[in-house]
């Protein structure tokens, strides 16, 4: 690589870092010269205070965790069904002609507005946000499992049965890691979809979660506990993001670039 | 079988003692398209069977049928099993076949990972066919990190490795270029001495036809038709490079692009903008 090139992405960098530093640099002055009101904005400062407080006390602890776990439970419920189903749809086509129509007809629909149903067949506890967050990974990884096998080049699926591979072989060796780049784009989609849902599953009828906190928050006019649980909510995001990207990174070393 | 095998006069007239290939009638259609029209054809055991023809003259139709990845539209096809223990083909695709997603050593070993072949074998065959092939050095490194060259040589380990009855390539060398398409004809020919495998290649050049072949076949402008089968008596083990000398080289060259010369400019004058 050359130096002016990565000059030039050093200077990217620390541009992406500063940015958002400025900005809660200014509204750190608006808020405290009144420029701003901070019943409504208050100050970073005080949002990081209040936020080390509820860390603490380990009420914060209690709504991350509770969140991070239906996050966790919700992905593999909607992952891993997601991906067999969209290997056998790209791969099969009767699995294509029954599943296509149903995932066309099905995926416009909002999946926030799901959550009355889901509410009336789960009911109040852990399943049904477990099953939101489920529905969220379920159609952005079946569709772009689907997709990632369909783009793979034919003759790879000549090469496979020209050598020999039994059913299953062609699953695991050829449809798979064929699959994976677009699998991964759709894991990834899917799993900032669940963060949507659990935080507006968990604001009717939780006891704890961040969306809990953030409604409950709002309820007491609790303006900075409100903050926190969005910063807390975009640093999981950002978390999620970064460790997939390096999951990606690993298991799929025969990417270009 | 031996009442088929009598009347098997195509080629050059010798005796045909076992076919190890036998092609009756063997008619292809795309939809309504006739592609490949009865060709009837033996194939002796051991034999570098070359077939040339025009671009679109079902060369790699025929090679799909033989593969098993096709099957006629008519006619039959017979292929003498293989020994046991031996898949009865492999074939080396035209252009990237490896999987980018394996390192060039779990590319070579593919086939015989498929067939269950114990560790310690498939750890030799391996081995012994990227040594051949120069490509043992480069055995963790994945495709994209190859030349095109590189890649070809994975493929053809790929299909030795595999050991398999009979061999079939579809202008594997077609995207290289010169130089190194002579040393790859090297390496093909050194591989083939120590097997003599009964090899179906497919080329459309026609100094690659009589450097490597025993016979050579011609095929007509689509829809393909067998235009003559010519034996080359050209001594082995050959040197790619000497041979090119000789006169019995050119002579074979000359002819065969006499023959192939008419084909293709019939498939030329086909072509939408001369004709209708």
């Amino acid at each position: 690589m050359s130096s002016a090139r990565t000059r030039s992405l050093c200077r990217e960098r620390a541009i992406s870092i500063l940015s958002p530093l400025v900005l809660l640099g200014l509204w750190e002055i608006c808020a405290r010269t009144g420029i701003v009101d901070v019943r409504f904005f208050p100050a970073p400062s005080n949002i990081i205070g209040h936020l080390f407080e509820l860390a603490s006390s380990g009420a914060l602890w209690r709504h991350v965790g509770a969140s991070l776990y239906r996050l966790a439970a919700g992905f593999i419920v909607g992952c891993v069904p997601a991906i067999v189903i969209g290997l056998a749809i790209g791969l099969y086509r009767p699995v294509r002609a029954a599943f296509d129509p149903l995932i066309s007809a099905t995926y416009p629909i909002p999946k926030s507005s799901l959550l009355p149903l889901i509410l009336l067949i789960f009911g109040l506890g852990e399943s049904s946000k477990i099953a939101m967050v489920a529905i969220g990974v379920f159609y952005p990884v079946v569709i772009n499992t689907a997709a990632g096998v369909r783009q793979i080049a034919p003759i790879f699926l000549d090469v496979g049965r020209n050598f020999g591979a039994s059913r299953f072989n062609m699953f695991r060796t050829v449809a798979l890691p064929g699959a994976l780049p677009l699998i991964m784009t759709g894991i990834k989609l899917g799993a900032g979809m669940g963060l949507v849902l659990i935080a507006i599953a968990e604001m009717v009828g939780a006891k704890q979660g961040l969306g809990y906190m953030i409604w409950n928050a709002w309820e007491l006019f609790d303006v900075q506990t409100m903050y926190v649980g969005l910063f807390v909510i975009a640093i999981i995001g950002f978390v999620m993001n970064t460790g997939f990207d390096a999951l990606e990174r690993a298991i799929v070393p025969w990417r270009k670039g | 079988m031996a009442a088929q095998m009598s009347t098997a006069e195509i080629g050059d007239g010798r005796p045909v003692p076992a076919p190890k290939i036998s092609l009756r009638g063997v008619t292809k259609r795309h939809d309504t398209q006739l592609a490949l029209d009865r060709i009837t054809l033996d194939i002796p055991v051991s034999t570098f069977f070359v077939v040339v023809g025009p671009s679109g003259c079902g060369k790699t139709t025929l090679l799909r049928m033989l593969a098993g990845l096709d099957a006629p539209s008519e006619g039959q096809i017979d292929i003498a099993n293989p020994q046991s223990g031996h898949p009865q083909n492999s074939m080396v695709f035209q252009g990237d076949s490896l999987f980018p997603w394996m390192t060039v050593w779990d590319n070579a070993a593919y086939g015989l990972k498929m067939r269950n072949v114990p560790r310690a074998r498939i750890d030799d065959v391996v081995g012994h066919y990227l040594n051949k092939t120069g490509m043992y050095g480069a055995r963790t490194l994945y495709p994209h990190q190859l030349s095109g060259g590189m890649r070809q040589r994975v493929s053809i380990a790929r299909a030795f490795a595999n050991d398999p009855d009979i061999l079939l390539m579809d202008e594997p060398f077609s995207a290289l270029d010169e130089q190194n398409k002579t040393l790859l004809h090297e390496e093909l020919l050194r591989i083939w001495e120590e097997t003599r495998k009964t090899v179906v290649f497919i080329t459309h050049s026609v100094d690659e036809a009589v450097t490597l072949g025993d016979r050579i076949m011609v095929m007509t402008a689509g829809p393909g038709r067998i235009k003559t089968i010519v034996p080359v008596d050209l001594p082995r083990p050959r040197n790619v490079v000497e041979l090119r000398h000789t006169p019995a080289y050119g002579e074979l060259v000359y002819d065969i692009w006499a023959q192939l010369r008419e084909e293709v400019d019939r498939a030329r004058s086909r072509e939408p903008g001369s004709k209708s």
